[in-house]
């Protein structure tokens, strides 16, 4: 049987709100930047595989497969938002981390958001290290240990349903807004996008306030019908939690080392990776207390053309700027490559060499489509 | 209910074709996997404003596609279902990098324009590629890649239960909500209090099925992991394909072939 290609493709009506708004792209990273969070991710995701090896719960496999599979498929629905004409649908971080715990629940997010970018273009393959370290280290090893456990903990034995619900809400908005905000410092530092640091939280930030709450009110509804209809599996696993939290099995290491890593992107990689030091210049002012290197965007950019004019041998305020924009990972060609020494000549060859690429790509995939003699197929 | 019909269809779309015995399909996982991170790592590694020295990577996924017998529409559909997050971050680009960069029949054209078209650019051949991976190759495949490149066996034999059991689960809970639509007048979205015990007994549902999926496992003698077949061998096919497709990269990220093809065709005008 040959299977068909026909696809109907529908754009929803309204987007709804939820966490796949995080999801980062390749296309807007830069390869130090979506390495160092590969490995970020990578080691979490080691601690996670060693520490599961010695899990006691024996159906702890088959058990965190069906729940992937079902915060998978809990995502396509959406529900009303009331008096907003919107809707929204659940992440399911903080959900995993309360059935399963943070290093189970951390295992399948990796695995959702890679069949995410596998299977739906949803990410990237290099994005993939930022976005489960976005949202998934931030839900299973922050908000569920550090904050949702520790409330309910606080919170008695039999918490009421309200008081629950409120901190669940409460651990999810934590959550979602520290995943904006490594998505906003990853976009930063890659330097690909043009968007100003504070332009930038202040756009992602609220949005995912709102995104937080739904995620919240998501998780508390369904938790909330889970411990009615089967108390002990919401129970159990946050009695556990408070004894992961507070003993050696806490991951201190992987913590301690992720914020190493955070560490030394920020202090090191920002300063050569962003175009405009963004980031670094708002460092700079939190740390001094003074804004000299200026506050707007406009200020920004006289700021650099002036130093520009100083630094460059033949100053032209349209084409001077050029180191700047070195980015990491592309240093030694970038100083054949830089587009200002372009002259208009080499920017018309440019224009046409590009649009003959593209005929000449179209032209090979043409001579190379699929003819029924050519391509044998074993079905 | 579109969401989930639309997911069930994609994923047994891309089953269907990962099915297949395709050129491509019989390299080693190891060596596609390898060349498309590389292929990627090497899209990202241009400097922001770049274009036109983007482009000749475009044959990477074409002819890749082609070996594969992916249809190219579906890559294409593929990455206009990616562009739009890529896009609403793009656009601001011109807005705050007003500074020209280029000059084009004498007309200057700003930096933010440039590297905004850089980045659709780049979404277009990393989201290509990456469809082209997992279409030429299905999950299967790609776990057992992943496994003898020594990626942790929780997380791939994760992945396998996960692709399984979304077409379960998705089909469950679809048929769960077409019951409630039909006695809701089709409402799209749920409201709240619906919504609570809907996903609840599907998670419940679900956790009895873990159970049952559990012992029928154990019975067969699953030790923990899933068994992946027998380690596909590494032939010289996928070492020349492995090295022809990196020198190439190579060749792309040093010369800017695009501007050169240009200049020749300035050259052969004049």
């Amino acid at each position: 049987m040959s299977p068909k290609w026909y696809y109907n493709f529908k754009i929803p009506h309204t987007p709804p709100l939820g966490g796949s708004i995080m999801h980062m792209a390749d296309a807007l990273l830069s390869p130090a930047v979506g390495a160092t969070f590969c490995v970020a991710s990578a080691v979490a995701l080691g601690w996670c595989s060693k520490r599961l090896r010695t899990d006691a719960r024996e159906h702890l496999v088959p058990l965190m497969g069906v729940l992937g599979a079902f915060v998978f498929a809990a995502q396509m629905i959406n529900f009303s938002i009331p008096a907003t004409g919107s809707s929204g649908h659940i992440g399911g971080g903080l959900l995993l981390s309360i059935l399963l715990g943070g290093p189970a629940a951390f295992v399948v997010i990796a695995s959702v958001l890679t069949v995410q970018a596998l299977f739906f273009a949803d990410g990237g393959l290099l994005a993939l290290g930022a976005n489960i370290f976005n949202l998934g280290v931030f839900p299973c090893f922050i908000a569920y240990p550090l904050i949702y456990c520790p409330l309910v903990k606080r919170a008695g034995e039999a918490p009421s349903k309200n008081r629950l619900a409120v901190i669940t809400v409460f651990a999810a908005i934590i959550s979602l807004q520290l995943g904006a905000f490594g998505v906003v410092i990853e976009m930063q530092m890659s330097g690909i996008s043009s968007l100003p640091l504070r332009t930038f939280l202040l756009l992602m930030q609220p949005i995912h306030l709102a995104i937080g709450l739904v995620e919240g009110v998501a998780t508390a509804v369904v938790i909330a019908f889970i411990r009615k209809a089967r108390p002990d599996l919401v129970d159990a696993n946050a009695s556990a939690s408070v004894n992961v939290l507070s003993s050696a099995l806490f991951p201190t290491r992987i913590v301690v080392t992720l914020g190493c890593l955070a560490a030394v992107m920020g202090g090191l990689l920002s300063g050569f990776a962003s175009s405009y030091p963004d980031g670094l210049e708002w460092s700079i002012a939190r740390v001094t207390g003074q804004s000299k290197l200026g506050a707007g965007n406009s200020s920004i950019h006289q700021t650099l053309a002036q130093l520009q004019h100083q630094i460059a041998p033949l100053p032209d305020y349209k084409f001077a700027p050029t180191e700047e924009k070195t980015s990491v990972g592309t240093g030694e060609s970038d100083a054949q490559q830089a587009w200002p020494s372009v002259d208009a000549e080499t920017s018309l060859a440019g224009v046409l060499g590009g649009m003959g690429t593209l005929i000449l790509v179209a032209g090979i995939g043409y001579l190379l489509r699929p003819r029924r003699a050519r391509v044998p197929r074993q079905v | 209910m579109s969401g989930i019909e639309a997911l069930l269809r994609e994923v047994r779309l891309l089953d269907a074709l990962a099915s297949r015995s395709t050129w491509l399909s019989r390299l080693d996982p190891r060596a596609t996997i390898l060349v498309t991170v590389a292929f990627i790592a090497i899209v990202v590694s241009f400097q922001r404003y770049a274009i036109a020295a983007l482009l000749p990577l475009a044959i990477f996924p074409v002819v890749l596609a082609r070996l594969g017998d992916v249809p190219l529409h579906r890559v294409g559909i593929k990455v206009l279902m990616a562009m739009p997050f890529a896009l609403m971050i793009g656009l601001f680009n011109p807005l705050f990098d007003p500074v020209p960069r280029m000059e084009l029949l004498r007309q200057p054209i700003a930096g933010g324009w440039l590297s905004f078209i850089s980045i659709l650019v780049r979404v277009a051949l990393t989201v290509g590629s990456a469809v082209v991976l997992v279409a030429s190759m299905g999950i299967y495949r790609f776990c057992a890649g992943l496994d003898q490149l020594g990626v942790p066996t929780v997380l791939t034999t994760q992945l396998l239960f996960l692709h399984r059991y979304t077409l379960v689960l998705a089909g469950e809970l679809g048929r769960m909500n077409l019951a409630r639509e039909l006695r809701s007048g089709l409402a799209n979205a749920v409201p709240l209090a619906v919504y609570g015990s809907l996903l609840g007994h599907l998670l419940l549902r679900t956790l009895e099925r873990a159970q049952r999926i559990h012992r029928a496992m154990l019975s067969r003698g699953f030790e923990g992991h899933m068994p992946i077949r027998e380690a596909q061998r590494w032939r010289s096919i996928d070492t020349v394909f492995l090295v022809l497709c990196l020198s190439g990269f190579i060749v792309v990220r040093t010369t800017d072939l695009a501007t050169l093809l240009g200049q020749l065709m300035l050259d052969v005008a004049s």
